[in-house]
């Protein structure tokens, strides 16, 4: 059977072939295909604009391109965000030569004005891509008129390629070839990957030094010109789920993947810091004594919250490819039930010790029809649906309870200290609810 | 290619948009990317809209591109016909689907759907959302109106208007229509209909059937309005009422057209903007610089309340929609000011710094400039927040609206003895004017709070570390009386001294100087 079975009554006008990715699990897989409710890659400028201080993001797109950007971040940024969009015209769209001159005058007015920036990234959009205007041939010639006072770099975020997160997987796989190589007869090093807020990346630093690996880099560094080292001895653990290109381009630089959970609730990121541990020859009387501290305090927080949600049922809408490690938190640490499971991508092998939790009840689906989609959630009855901003005030309409998608991925939700945090966000919708009395 | 942080206006669809989302029974299918689905929550989240805005998105893919867009589209309008059942759809694409040129015009047109379907032609590389607006508006009108429709005779029957303008994610449209009507149940007037807020294709068919319409905004009405004036001999109304002066001509306009007489609405006992303005506490408000930059239709307006409702001096006036330039600079004219005509809001930053006003009009853009210079703002048009969706009725129009229009500009500013307390005991720690008005802690400028309050126990005077004044031309006693010029005056204070030493060839400003300038600058 193929990894593309679909579902009876439900219209299989799409079939993805099934060779794209390693048969790990046969589980049938809804998918989808027909509008899709999510944001393009562009939108993880507004988180990865403010991890990499010293980078600048200039999207090379359309007036649509700078109104997604403004809309997503809310009109709420006060200071001057480190992103802009040079909005190409009916003239730059009549000769490729002017478009290529066009771009020179628009980035060397901005490193004029920023003088602060250090690494600019050219990036990608749907009109740039369809247009074929050549990113990669900009930044190199750009880059070799900047350097070394900037780095320049392109990526795509363009919604004809990318969905909402995996616009910072394009912008990772983005830094990876400007990485410097490590010392091939250097100690093993770990290599954290996933942008993680500075709160949470603190507290992953900690435990890594109390386990005793003491070699750690993070992808993407605070500093965008301070790229830790990488080589064959490089071990890398996913902080985040999206990130399959950026994966690709590390191994291509000979590292390799530490599998575990993904770090969420007591249970994942107990998972995640025992693997890394492990493949550094760390002991396991070791570990289990450095992460018990942790772990209780995340199960004694997440006590007071089960009750709360403990037999609730529900849906995922398919958002930033974190569905499937946050069901499997809620599931399992929390006793919620799982109805639908949406994912824009489901990258089986990244999720190779996440979806075994899930039973054959529940429904896993990839892609999106919203229409489809939304006439399940009418149909399922969810206590909580998560969604977009576009369909949550809609379905609370329609008198669902919904949480945004985007908070999750807006606030510090991994590891030991943040896992009520993230059961908080579910738990605050239905909690709401009953209260409310208008 | 222009280097832009945020834009005034969304791309021409996006106008599309808010007529769609405006009317019932109408459907739009768009051909766009994934991801141009972010426009729904510009409804749904700004507006707090608890329906999805009626639009079908293709949402093509890298892959699809030279092979089926075509195909997808047509799939994608047949399915949304069959589960939404619209009267009409309109059909267009966005900035990427333009470059593909798929004409989904012409794909709809060849399906034979059983509902009209309105092609848009709104090029994304050259238009904005205004004008995306206007030309579907005008467009569903010209489409859809019964042009066989033969108006009744007059005689025997109230006068009928069509009141033209509102949309979804407009700036206070909701509440503005609600002064409108009140206005024409004052003077005795049928509504035909309300367009396109609200009104189904079927209620635009009998558009014809008004004696003239109300265009509440050129932006949105102003061409449809200028086509029925054609086709269906519809004078209209474009007299904008915002102001008390405003509204005065708009009810005469309004009454002359339909042979009603304006007493009653004239009288309006609850226009309250007049004596509030006359009473004496507004003293202080005399010649109080203001700063005004929006769309043009608000800033006109609000240009003319400033000098003639509130007795304001107008320093700056501008608009981000160069298709209305020229009422701007007919207004900017009367004002003797420089017109401001940008999409850029670095110049119109700029523009704001230069000209020191006390206080800004302008849209969420200015309030965030006007926060970062520590200036009063109060927002008077488009782009709109999610706090210009107020749950109170808060309009603009009419008289009620020159009555919210008076509090809102005023709130922000320091108030008349306040003002005269800050100038008389500026050393007072506790009482700096770096706290700004006191009945606004949510406003009030930060800067220098903590240092002001940790300095002043050491020293009677301030330090004289902040670097207002450039210490080679100010000598420290001239710096310290700056410093004592209330702060929304002191920039003003130091450009006209700086301009008048300059003006005197002095290479040093005494004590001496602030006070010369300030004699030979005086009003």
């Amino acid at each position: 059977m193929s990894d593309a079975t679909l579902l009876d009554g439900c219209s299989a006008d799409y079939v993805a072939p099934a060779t794209d990715r390693p048969a790990r699990d046969d589980r049938p897989v809804l998918r989808e295909r027909g509008q899709r409710e999510v944001f393009c890659g562009l939108t993880g400028i507004i988180w990865l604009h403010r991890k990499m201080q010293d980078a600048f993001f200039l999207v090379v797109g359309s007036r649509t391109c700078a109104h997604l950007l403004q809309s997503a971040a809310g009109v709420m940024i006060f200071a001057e965000p480190r992103f802009a969009t040079a909005i190409m015209e009916e003239r730059d769209l009549a000769g490729m030569a002017d478009a290529q001159e066009e771009l020179d005058r628009v980035v060397s007015r901005l490193l004029e004005r920023r003088p602060d920036i250090k690494t600019l990234f050219l990036v990608g959009s749907c009109p740039s891509e369809v247009i074929k205007l050549d990113l990669a041939k900009a930044a190199q010639r750009l880059g070799a008129q900047y350097m070394p006072r900037v780095r320049i770099l392109n990526y795509t975020g363009s919604g004809i390629e990318t969905t909402f997160t995996q616009g910072e997987d394009t912008c990772l796989a983005a830094l990876v070839p400007v990485m410097p190589a490590s010392d091939p007869q250097a100690d093993k090093q770990l290599l954290i990957v996933g942008s993680l807020p500075d709160i949470v990346e603190d507290q992953f630093l900690r435990l890594f030094a109390e386990l005793g690996i003491t070699n750690v880099g993070v992808l993407p560094a605070r500093n965008s010109r301070d790229l830790p080292s990488l080589g064959a001895n490089t071990r890398y653990i996913l902080a985040q789920p999206f990130l399959g290109e950026t994966a690709m381009a590390l191994e291509n630089r000979g590292a390799r993947r530490v599998e575990a959970m993904f770090p969420f609730g007591a249970e994942g990121t107990t998972d995640w810091l025992a693997a890394a541990a492990r493949e550094f020859g760390i002991d396991e009387a070791h570990i289990a004594r450095v992460l018990a501290p942790g772990r209780e305090r995340a199960n004694k927080a997440l006590a007071k919250l089960r009750g709360e949600l403990a037999g609730k049922r529900i849906t995922f809408l398919p958002d930033s490819q974190l569905e499937v490690p946050l069901a499997r938190f809620l599931q399992n640490e929390l006793g919620m039930e799982l109805v639908e499971v949406g994912t824009p991508y489901l990258h089986r092998a990244h999720l190779a010790r996440e979806l075994p939790h899930f039973s054959d009840a529940v429904r896993l689906s990839e892609g999106q029809h919203v229409e489809r989609q939304l006439d399940r959630v009418r149909a399922d009855k969810p206590d909580i649906t998560v969604c977009g901003l576009g369909l949550a005030n809609p379905l609370e309409g329609e008198g669902f309870t919904t949480k945004w998608a985007i908070e999750l991925v807006f606030s510090p939700i991994h590891g030991f200290d943040q896992a009520a945090d993230l059961a908080e966000l579910f738990a605050r919708p239905l909690r709401r609810r009953d209260r409310l009395e208008v | 290619m222009q280097l832009a942080v945020w834009t005034y206006e969304g791309p021409p669809h996006v106008g599309a948009m808010r007529i769609a989302t405006a009317m019932k029974g109408l459907h739009y299918v768009l051909h766009a990317p994934q991801g141009d689905t972010y426009a729904d929550l510009l409804f749904t989240m700004i507006e707090r809209r608890g329906q999805r805005p009626p639009v079908t998105y293709t949402t093509f893919e890298a892959r699809d591109l030279g092979k089926d867009t075509a195909q997808i589209f047509q799939d994608a309008a047949r399915e949304a016909v069959a589960r939404y059942n619209p009267q009409a759809i309109i059909v267009g694409a966005s900035c990427t689907a333009e470059l593909i040129q798929d004409d989904p015009g012409g794909l709809a047109e060849a399906m034979g759907l059983p509902c009209p379907a309105i092609a848009l032609e709104l090029p994304s590389y050259q238009r904005k959302e205004h004008w995306g607006a206007a030309e579907t508006f005008y467009q569903i009108v010209r489409h859809l109106a019964d042009k066989s429709l033969v108006r009744e005779p007059r005689e025997g029957r109230r006068a009928r208007a069509n009141i033209l303008g509102p949309t979804a994610l407009g700036f206070r449209h909701r509440d503005d229509l609600v002064e409108i009507r009140k206005i024409l149940d004052c003077l005795d007037i049928e509504v035909n209909l309300v367009a396109p807020l609200g009104a189904s294709p079927a209620d635009i068919a009998r558009i014809g059937a008004a004696d003239f319409n109300i265009v509440m905004y050129p932006e949105i009405a102003d061409e449809a309005s200028r086509w029925l004036e054609k086709t269906f001999s519809q004078p209209a109304v474009r007299t904008v009422p915002i102001g008390v002066g405003a509204t005065r001509s708009f009810i005469a306009d309004v009454a002359e057209l339909a042979g009603a007489d304006p007493t009653p609405a004239l009288g309006d006992t609850s226009s309250r903007m007049p004596w509030w303005s006359r009473s004496v506490d507004s003293t202080y408000l005399t010649g109080k610089r203001v700063f005004i930059f929006g769309d043009a239709t608000h800033a006109v307006a609000a240009a003319r309340i400033a000098r003639e409702e509130l007795g304001f001096e107008v320093c700056g006036l501008g608009c981000y929609n160069r298709e209305f330039a020229r009422d701007i600079r007919a207004e900017a004219a009367r004002c003797g000011v420089e017109p401001l005509i940008t999409d850029d809001h670095l110049t119109v930053e700029d523009a704001i710094t230069a000209a020191c006003p006390e206080l800004v009009l302008g849209t969420q853009m200015e309030r965030h400039i006007a926060k970062r210079l520590g200036l009063p703002c109060a927002v008077i048009s488009a782009p709109v927040h999610v706090q210009d969706f107020p749950a109170r009725h808060s309009p603009q129009m009419g008289f009620e609206g020159a009555n919210v229009i008076f509090d809102t500009w005023v709130h922000p500013l320091v108030m008349g003895l306040e003002e005269h307390l800050l100038t008389m005991f500026r050393e007072d720690f506790e009482f700096a004017d770096e706290h700004g008005a006191s009945h606004l802690a949510a406003h009030s400028p930060k800067a220098a709070k903590v240092a002001a309050v940790s300095e002043a126990p050491v020293a009677d005077i301030p330090a004289p570390a902040v670097a207002e004044a450039d210490g080679s031309l100010w000598t420290a006693e001239a710096e310290r009386e700056l410093k004592k010029i209330p702060f929304f005056v002191r920039g003003k204070a130091k450009r006209n001294t700086e301009a008048f030493a300059a003006a005197e060839g002095l290479t040093r400003i005494e004590l001496e100087t602030l006070y010369d300038a300030k004699a030979h600058y005086a009003r």
